[in-house]
């Protein structure tokens, strides 16, 4: 008794698009445990054949609402190296602003509004608004802090405009700055509140460890996530963004016929986890109190644990913001107008999305038309990951019901912070 | 009278729309006092069986999706699209400008015959179901939604813009984008959004679909004025207004 499972999650709640999960016991007897993507492809790396080399990005923002920024730089950076195009030190501070912007806003969504139900046993936020308004406001202020920072640098708080290949369209003043320094400086005790909440409750974190391969970028210097080669936990060999073919490895699973990803191991995972296990000693100071106050060790591989992880990297954003904002304003903002021309040409970008590493490709033709395209995004690198996750901790929690056993598995689909919609490419398992 | 309940549902888009009601941030709680959420599975894991409106956003693209959003239909009093996926089809019909085979086998290979690959040209929700009311942009604007919503709320007939993002830009005193020899939408495109884009440095790209009855004939004046073509309007008209098949 006790160890039968009939758990069929269709369309697993409080996460970005469309998951569902399947798992069959009888007696002790694990029969089938799965994970399955039923989201509506969208096939954008066929639409956006035949588009001009500066529509490319407003199209493949288009993939995914709330990582449209990473997307944008993804494809900004792949067509600036199609075409050979250089950006300047002031471009390059403003689009970190810009992308740290959307880590905020999403690390803190997915946190506040997604996750933390759960740790307090409500079906969502909406109850928490009337058992916890002082936490929700808090929540909220993060959250529109972060998108306060996308439309001051980029124009709008999702789909992002200013920002172009090569520069950005629109400047924000040294006035608008100091107003922005003021607001973060603000928020880092909104973000010690949110982290104080969390560590109060991270003895509700299940523990489940899972000895994992885990890859994010790696810049010398810098917490990065916009910079840098691919580095793994499994090798100190790093490869180029432009080789990310290398590391994606996609394949279709025998078991399924899902197109998953492996480098090492027969998965791996990326997202602020990942982030954390290769970059942690980079944390600045009060980023890295953070971590240590809220138990995160290097070397961490509870999955769990990567919600904790984006607690710690939006004091990380914040931090470095400040630093940032102070750069540009010693240096003065001065106006640019970058001119680009099309040309026959191939290149890649490598951008960190708050939910992990995103690849983008794209070759071009004389006039500048898009010929050929391929997206590789973080949450089709989880798909095995999360798959060998749920055959690990199946047998681990068998004894536990089946109700139990379904929300741990709902809250680990959710600890990943996946993001379905960015159905560009991948393929489904089998349908139920 | 009660709050209305409301449900959300979400089908082939980036949930960028439903982003934007996340967006609304304080406001939201505001609303919370003229509605009654009862569905909305990206923020709860409560389901409902009827709803009094349903906001639904994305496009059509599967045979499947199109028996769920008459399902919808079914049990909900009024319908409102959200964003340009799910009122006109938005960059999802890009797809419908290629043999559909081909964009199968350019994305998935080998495997593009495998049934639970299979699509069909994009479409708007309210190509498959009567809807009542449109929310139109990408994404669409969390004003003009909250306008919306508290209008349906209260009885009333929301309405939106008639006239062309020209006007909300010259209000912004933006210098027009065919001095910067970039091809603009903004001549023909529906207001509502404040002009955004031409605000922020770049040209309007008509997420909000044409206006009532364009003035085609002044679109043209402008384009030979600044040496454009058609098929300039043409090529850029298609990221968000691509046909239907």
């Amino acid at each position: 008794m006790g160890k039968t499972l009939n758990i069929d999650v269709h369309h697993v709640t409080r996460v970005e698009g469309h998951g569902n999960i399947r798992v069959r016991a009888s007696d002790g007897r694990i029969e089938e445990v799965m994970w399955q993507v039923p989201e509506a492809p969208r096939f954008f790396e066929a639409m956006v054949r035949g588009r001009r080399w500066d529509d490319i990005q407003t199209i493949v923002a288009r993939i995914c609402g709330i990582c449209s920024v990473t997307h944008s730089f993804a494809a900004i950076k792949a067509v600036e190296a199609a075409l050979g195009v250089e950006v300047s030190k002031q471009t390059d501070r403003l689009r970190h602003l810009l992308h740290y912007g959307e880590q905020l806003e999403s690390h803190v969504l997915h946190v506040g509004y997604l996750v933390a139900p759960d740790l307090l046993g409500q079906k969502s936020v909406v109850p928490l608004v009337a058992s916890h308004p002082a936490e929700v406001k808090t929540i909220i202020r993060g959250h529109a802090l972060g998108n306060y920072m996308m439309e001051l640098i980029g124009g709008r708080m999702t789909h992002p405009i200013a920002a172009r290949v090569g520069g950005f369209s629109r400047l924000p003043g040294a006035d608008q700055l100091r107003d922005l320094k003021t607001r973060l400086e603000k928020i880092v005790p909104d973000l010690e509140a949110i982290a104080a909440l969390v560590a109060s409750l991270a003895d509700r974190l299940p523990a489940f460890d899972r000895p994992t391969e885990y890859i994010a970028l790696k810049q010398p210097g810098l917490y990065t996530f916009y910079h840098g080669d691919i580095a793994s936990t499994d090798t100190a060999e790093t490869v180029p963004a432009a080789q990310f073919e290398r590391v994606v490895n996609e394949y279709v699973s025998p078991q399924s016929t899902a197109k998953w990803c492996k480098w090492h191991r027969d998965s791996y995972m990326v997202g602020a986890l990942a982030r954390y296990n290769l970059n942690a000693e980079l944390l600045l100071p009060l980023a890295a109190k953070t971590a240590k106050a809220l138990g995160l060790k290097k070397g961490c591989c509870n999955p769990y644990m990567n919600s904790v992880a984006q607690v710690v990297e939006s004091v990380q954003v914040v931090e470095h913001s400040l630093q940032l904002i102070d750069e540009l304003l010693t240096k003065g903002i001065e106006p640019e107008f970058p001119r680009v021309t099309p040309r026959e040409g191939e290149g890649a970008g490598a951008v960190e999305a708050p939910r992990g590493v995103l690849f983008h490709r794209y070759a071009f033709d004389r006039e500048g038309r898009c010929v050929k395209a391929n997206c590789c995004i973080p949450t089709n690198q989880n798909h095995a990951n999360i798959q060998k996750d749920f055959e690990a901790l199946v047998p681990r929690v068998i004894d536990r019901g089946q109700d139990e056993v379904r929300q741990l598995m709902e809250m680990l689909v959710r600890a990943y912070d996946p993001c379905i919609s960015c159905s560009t490419h991948y393929l489904n398992v089998e349908f139920v | 009278m009660g709050k209305p309940r409301v449900a959300i549902f979400d089908f082939a888009c980036c949930e960028g729309c439903q982003l934007q009601i996340v967006n609304l941030e304080e406001e939201i709680l505001g609303l919370l006092q003229v509605i009654e959420p009862v569905e909305w599975r990206e923020a709860m894991s409560d389901k409902s069986e009827t709803c009094d409106i349903a906001l639904i956003e994305g496009s059509i693209t599967r045979a499947e999706d199109a028996e769920r959003v008459k399902r919808i239909r079914a049990r909900a009093g009024v319908v409102v699209a959200l964003g340009a996926c799910a009122t006109m089809g938005g960059v999802n019909k890009l797809k419908n400008n290629f043999d559909l085979h081909d964009v199968k086998t350019c994305v998935y290979g080998e495997a593009a015959d495998m049934p639970h690959l299979d699509t069909m040209p994009a479409m708007a929700v309210s190509e498959v179901i009567p809807v009542d009311f449109a929310v139109p942009g990408c994404p669409m604007s969390k004003t003009e939604f909250t306008c919306i919503v508290r209008c349906l709320a209260l009885g009333k007939t929301p309405v939106i813009p008639t006239f062309p993002v020209c006007v909300e830009c010259k209000r912004n005193e933006n210098v027009c984008r065919y001095e910067y020899n970039e091809v603009c939408l903004g001549t023909v495109t529906r207001a509502g959004c404040g002009a955004k884009c031409p605000t922020a440095g770049g040209w309007c790209f008509g997420c909000r679909g044409l206006v009532d009855d364009p003035n085609v004939n002044a679109a043209r004046d402008v384009m030979e004025q600044y040496g454009k073509t058609m098929a300039d309007l043409d090529d850029r008209l298609a990221l968000f207004n691509s046909k239907r098949e």
